[in-house]
């Protein structure tokens, strides 16, 4: 899937077949309409959604109502996610009878076998239970099974974890993780919360204010990140091994995207900005293979960021080679 | 679910009591009588007629007689309808006040289900200015005028429909009387089921729906209707007890021979039998629709258990 030139867009996004992109930025900054405009759950003002050769942006709703199969979705709240006049093996019923023509036993079994997949426990028992009779993380799990009942091609995953607690969390990353291998399902996860996404991307796409920030593969990301507003978000995550006092964070909030400054929408919270950032709208700066940054000064912050780690890299040699010695 | 159906109807007994008790005191403070009128009566008659009807006695005398016969269901005889006991009015009139009321509370529930739903699918089109326009004339209406200008254009102008009169419960004499007694109803339903339709819509369970790649029309019929008519069910409980238990503009306005006018003579004519009957009548109904609707939910909501 490409996903090209949208109103905020700057380059185009490559997904490939059984690839996790992560799309990380702080709240508001246009991660979820992302994800909702490619699927057209929010109406897209532009731009291009190409998979298997058709645009999606451009497809009536009907012939998008097709497409659906192959392209589903997960969201942020279980809770609220499902509907709770339903019972839960109907509502996944409906996935296999509407794209697959199953019957009514075809499908029912399909629905208990698919919650069995996700790890329900007794669930040929438990599939005509209604939702209210499921605790978050099992309405969580149903989500995952009804949206993976006919074998999508992609997955996007809008902050699955974000109203589960802790245990539950890793529990349900663990299990996309699991179903992603194992049927190759491509997968858009969509988060703050970089932990997740380092331990489940190949790609991660940082935005801000609607806009693309960075893109990069996720090790080259973490390790040398070229935009001044990534490293603010790196800098932020809480390290246990370091000995800090309080946790950094980027000063500010993010922007109304209605009402963008002109200039660089994070100039005004950023450390690096000058008196550019605040007139002219920064470049999308190819920075290495598949490294893309949008920043008046991407080189130099890459170049900086590339020197700390070599820095750190020898650092560690030498504590290494001490202790040997 | 029997248990809490079981309670329920118990609880009507003491509530039905309750609201007869405040019926009573409010006939008995209320100045004059039935048999008071333009012409003074003789104080030999008026002692004649207190001792017959044992308004003589202690009033925890006559309020204990009128409790018995509220316990026993029989009201006694009607004091201004000579010859007909509460009952035989009660049993006479409701079939025409029933029949009514339900086929009017059907054509609200149809119409005013339809349009809301369209209005809310369609929200802020044409389509639902129209409708909530049309549902804000029929609140604003009152039956009085609304039944005369029925009967005007219907009636007396096209000559399609009888003007009034039951004529033995006739669909064209029906025609007219329903629609009136509806147009409200019919406006108040299709502006509740708008709000509700419209919450629906925009929830999450909606927006899953909708990403599973269902037409818009599955959507409505599996995923909104069921939780966007929730208000609309809320409202019928009272809106049928009180369109079965007669509505007078509307019986007066046809010359109907319905609760609702028999009620409204009780009360002028302070004919305590027929209206403590009567009253009684309808507690009884409010309270019976009440858990009808109650029941409604739990069969709707799979969440209200009781």
């Amino acid at each position: 899937m490409t996903i090209l030139d949208f109103r905020f867009w700057i380059e185009t996004i490559d997904i490939y077949p059984g690839e996790t992109l992560g799309l990380v930025g702080e709240s508001g900054c246009g991660k979820s309409t992302l994800g909702r405009a490619i699927l057209r759950l929010t109406e897209p003002t532009g731009g291009q959604v190409l998979f298997r050769g058709k645009d999606l942006a451009h497809l009536s709703q009907r012939e998008m109502r097709d497409e659906r199969k192959h392209l589903q979705m997960i969201f942020q709240d279980p809770m609220t996610s499902l509907n709770p006049f339903m019972r839960i093996s109907k509502q996944l019923m409906e996935m296999t009878e509407l794209h697959l023509g199953y019957t009514k036993d075809q499908a029912y079994e399909h629905a208990v076998k698919m919650l069995e997949t996700v790890g329900i426990p007794d669930a040929r028992a438990r599939a005509d239970s209604y939702p209210h009779e499921f605790s978050g993380g099992m309405r969580q799990r149903v989500m995952i099974a009804m949206a993976l009942s006919c074998e999508p091609e992609l997955l996007i995953a809008d902050e699955p974890t974000t109203a589960l607690d802790v245990t539950i969390q890793a529990q349900i990353l663990e299990l996309i993780k699991k179903l992603k291998q194992d049927t190759g399902t491509s997968v858009i996860l969509i988060t703050h919360d970089l932990g997740v996404v380092a331990g489940m991307t190949d790609h991660i796409l940082v935005m801000y204010a609607g806009k693309i920030f960075e893109q990069a593969q996720t090790r080259e990301l973490f390790a040398c990140p070229g935009n001044p507003y990534t490293k603010g978000l790196l800098r932020s995550v809480p390290d246990p091994t370091a000995e800090q006092g309080a946790l950094y964070q980027i000063p500010g909030l993010p922007p109304d995207v209605a009402h963008l400054p002109p200039g660089c929408p994070f100039a005004p919270r950023c450390e690096r900005a000058e008196e550019i950032c605040r007139q002219e709208f920064p470049p999308f700066v190819k920075l290495n293979e598949e490294h893309y940054s949008l920043c008046h000064f991407a080189e130099e912050v890459y170049a900086k960021s590339c020197s700390e780690r070599d820095a750190r890299k020898s650092m560690n040699q030498t504590t290494v080679q001490e202790e040997n010695a | 679910m029997l248990r809490f159906i079981i309670r329920r109807l118990i609880v009507i007994v003491p509530m039905v009591l309750i609201v007869v008790t405040l019926t009573w005191g409010l006939i008995r403070l209320a100045p004059g009588n039935f048999y008071t009128g333009e012409k003074r009566i003789p104080k030999a008659i008026e002692k004649n007629i207190r001792e017959k009807y044992g308004l003589n006695r202690p009033w925890y005398v006559q309020y204990g007689k009128m409790m018995g016969s509220v316990l026993r269901g029989d009201f006694g005889m009607s004091l201004t309808y000579p010859g007909q006991s509460v009952n035989q009015i009660l049993w006479s009139t409701l079939p025409v006040s029933a029949t009514l009321g339900l086929l009017a509370y059907i054509l609200a529930l149809a119409v005013g289900v339809t349009t809301g739903t369209i209005a809310a699918l369609k929200q802020n089109s044409k389509w639902d200015y129209a409708s909530m326009a049309f549902a804000m004339l029929g609140i604003s209406i009152p039956n009085f005028v609304l039944g005369p200008l029925l009967v005007l254009l219907f009636s007396l102008t096209l000559f399609w429909l009888p003007p009034a009169l039951w004529g033995g419960g006739s669909p064209a004499n029906l025609i007219l009387p329903v629609l009136t007694l509806s147009a409200i109803y019919m406006a108040f339903i299709a502006r509740l089921t708008r709000s509700g339709m419209l919450e629906v819509l925009r929830s999450d369970y909606v927006r899953t729906a909708r990403a599973k790649g269902l037409s818009e029309v599955q959507v409505v019929f599996r995923h909104v209707l069921r939780g966007g008519i929730m208000p609309v069910v809320s409202f019928s409980g009272p809106a049928l007890a009180f369109l079965i238990a007669g509505t007078v503009v509307v019986e007066r306005v046809f010359a109907l021979p319905g609760l609702g006018n028999y009620f409204i003579n009780a009360n002028f004519a302070r004919d305590e039998p027929l209206i403590i009957g009567i009253v009684a009548f309808i507690s009884i109904a409010v309270l019976i629709f009440n858990l009808l609707v109650d029941i409604g939910y739990a069969y709707i909501d799979p969440r209200i258990r009781y």
